[in-house]
């Protein structure tokens, strides 16, 4: 049932698992932004990151280096997702959390619908962000990739961490996600704050899809499902109101399924998700906040 | 309103409906009784849905999950045990029932987003273990009892006779699947205004108001969702006779579950003349949707739009219209 265990190798797949964790935790992040600024899960999340993806790689069929459309697709991720938030969320923003969550599964059909409309279903190639080379650190290879990937996530949430530490815009948007009535009151802007939040939300979707494209050699229309379904399950797991949380769960969770994969093989690649899953709901059985997620402590 | 007069509007309601469904069908295309009989799969599925989301205040990610199980107990009846179809819809609904109460079991410990998550990790398992465990399933190929059990498929060849009548097979369809619909439609509505339903809705407006109450919550949580699977196992088995006596691991995909819960919210939760909407907007909109343009994606972008919209318009769905329509009527009585 279980191979012999070879220590480089194992060292190897959890490097390779911190780096699809890493994509993981970025878009983990996404959802955690957004739950916290309106309560709802955003289920538009993974095709949004396909989508700016899919833009991404236009570009790069355009002439572009692969680094200037990443940079190029970021910043235009940022406005897109301002603008949908103003014509989609902000109508119902006074709705029901549940009229909000269904609102993102209409607008998961219609991303999903305008990239296979617009770009045709035939799969697509990336160029590489990174070298393919592998790197030998103390005797064991691994792929520069790999750890380019897990650099990159880990930059992208430090960089979103000291904006909302230290800028007071930073300061607003968490005031206006912990306290909207208060923060109204001490001049705040709520409803942009949201959707500066969602333009965060989806250009670091932008990150994770463009990080997750090249290695996969060919992707279609429908990458990032297996990568949302993750993210939200680290999101879940770490507790789905602390973003260090989200990063940590889907770090591990990353590692995990790879070692899952590579160790436990009865297990296939069907019912890899399932397994990933039934864990996790153990551990939320042991803590039902998540790992870091708070109580919450409610008054009646 | 008074009490009395409640109760006489609700029966009013449910005659109407009684007799839309009887008359329905001779205004109705053949091919159209058999869409129609498929939206009241949906319907019954949705008025399960409706008692844990709308009524319990849980979220379900996995109730395509709970069809399947219906769906795949009448199927394995029927093609392997030599049940008769129609007599195992019960059965698939107690089996699906039990699944219920397997997925409820962690409400005991879970709410909200957490709770979610655990329902669909069943839903993202289903299809998954349906082709792991093929000797019962038939695996990826699924079951069709067209080739496997035909003498046991009530009407797949052509004309079922019930009392003394000869009706058309999707006409037979169409009376069954909405004919069952209305009557668990009706113990839900009864369900919700006893002492149960009371529970229910404390959970969802509540749930520490309802623990200090004396409710035991996690035990009404799983009520809920094991009451619930018995409707999506009826639903579920129902769904298999509509799609031509045939089921496979896709037809219940987790797609299949999104749906569910996108016709419920559309629908309007906590009516159940909206859950009917819901389940003919799930039914008819990706249809018409197709209809517009055939273009890869377009029809998914036209129903999606038209989700945001009905979302965007009716904040409370299809029923809550039904509602604002009516309420200078009712507001005079």
């Amino acid at each position: 049932m279980i191979v012999a265990v070879d220590w480089a190798g194992v060292a190897q797949q959890v490097v390779s698992g911190l780096s699809s964790g890493g994509i993981y935790a970025m878009l983990a992040v996404a959802l955690v932004l957004i739950y916290r600024a309106t309560g709802v899960v955003n289920f538009a999340q993974g095709e949004l990151a396909m989508f700016s993806t899919f833009v991404g790689w236009t570009l790069t069929q355009h002439g572009f280096a692969y680094w200037p459309a990443f940079l190029v697709t970021v910043l235009a991720s940022f406005v897109g997702g301002i603008a949908l938030e103003r014509a989609v969320i902000r109508p119902v923003e006074r709705a029901s959390v549940l009229t909000i969550a269904i609102v993102t599964i209409g607008l998961f059909f219609v991303v999903n619908g305008a990239a296979f409309w617009i770009w045709s279903p035939e799969v697509k190639s990336m160029p590489n962000a990174f070298s393919t080379r592998p790197i030998r650190i103390a005797g064991v290879a691994f792929s520069i990739s790999d750890l380019g990937i897990m650099g990159v996530s880990l930059l992208a949430v430090l960089v979103l961490w000291v904006f909302f530490r230290f800028t007071k815009l930073g300061l607003a948007m968490r005031a206006a996600a912990l306290n909207p009535d208060s923060s109204r009151l001490t001049g705040i802007r709520v409803s942009w704050t949201i959707a500066l939040g969602w333009g965060l939300a989806t250009a670091l979707g932008a990150v994770a899809g463009l990080m997750a494209a090249p290695p996969l050699g060919s992707f279609d229309q429908n990458f990032m499902q297996p990568i949302l379904l993750y993210a939200f399950a680290g999101a879940v797991l770490g507790g789905i109101d602390s973003a260090l949380g989200a990063v940590i769960g889907s770090l591990a969770l990353g590692v995990f399924l790879n070692l899952l994969g590579t160790y436990v093989s009865w297990i296939g690649t069907d019912l890899r998700q399932a397994a990933a899953l039934a864990v996790i709901l153990v551990v939320l059985l042991v803590r039902p906040a998540g790992l870091l997620g708070t109580a919450v402590v409610r008054r009646v | 309103m008074s009490r009395a007069l409640r109760i006489g509007a609700g029966v009013a309601v449910a005659g109407a409906a009684v007799v839309l469904v009887l008359v329905l069908p001779h205004w109705l295309s053949d091919a159209k009784a058999a869409e129609f009989a498929r939206a009241g799969c949906f319907f019954i599925a949705i008025v399960g849905l409706n008692l844990v989301t709308g009524y319990t205040g849980q979220i379900s990610l996995g109730h395509g999950a709970l069809m399947a199980v219906g769906a795949y107990t009448t199927a394995i009846l029927t093609a392997n045990h030599g049940f008769r179809d129609l007599w195992t819809i019960p059965l698939a609904g107690l089996v699906a029932m039990a699944a219920g109460f397997v997925v409820g079991l962690p409400a005991r410990r879970l709410s909200g987003l957490y709770l979610a998550l655990a329902t669909f990790a069943f839903a993202v398992a289903m299809p998954a273990l349906l082709k792991r465990f093929s000797g019962l399933t038939g695996g990826s190929e699924g079951i069709n009892l067209f080739d496997k059990a035909l003498n046991h498929s009530t009407g797949a060849l052509g004309h079922v006779h019930v009392l003394g009548r000869t009706l058309a097979t999707n006409d037979f369809l169409f009376y069954l699947t909405w004919g069952i619909g209305l009557v668990l439609a009706g113990a839900a509505w009864l369900l919700v205004r006893g002492r149960v339903g009371r529970a229910f809705r404390a959970v969802r407006d509540s749930e520490v108001a309802a623990a200090s109450s004396g409710i035991n919550t996690g035990l009404y949580k799983m009520l809920a969702f094991g009451i619930s699977g018995f409707y999506a196992g009826v639903g579920g088995s129902l769904f298999v006779l509509v799609s031509n006596w045939f089921v496979s691991p896709t037809t219940f995909g987790f797609d299949k579950s999104l749906l569910l819960i996108v016709g419920a919210v559309v629908g309007g939760l906590g009516s159940l003349a909206g859950m009917a909407l819901g389940a003919l907007f799930i039914q008819f909109v990706p249809d018409w949707a197709a209809d517009l343009s055939s273009a890869p994606g377009a029809p998914s972008v036209f129903f999606g739009a038209a989700i945001i919209l009905v979302m965007i318009l009716l904040p409370a769905g299809l029923g809550g219209l039904f509602r604002r329509l009516a309420e200078p009527l009712t507001r005079r009585l």
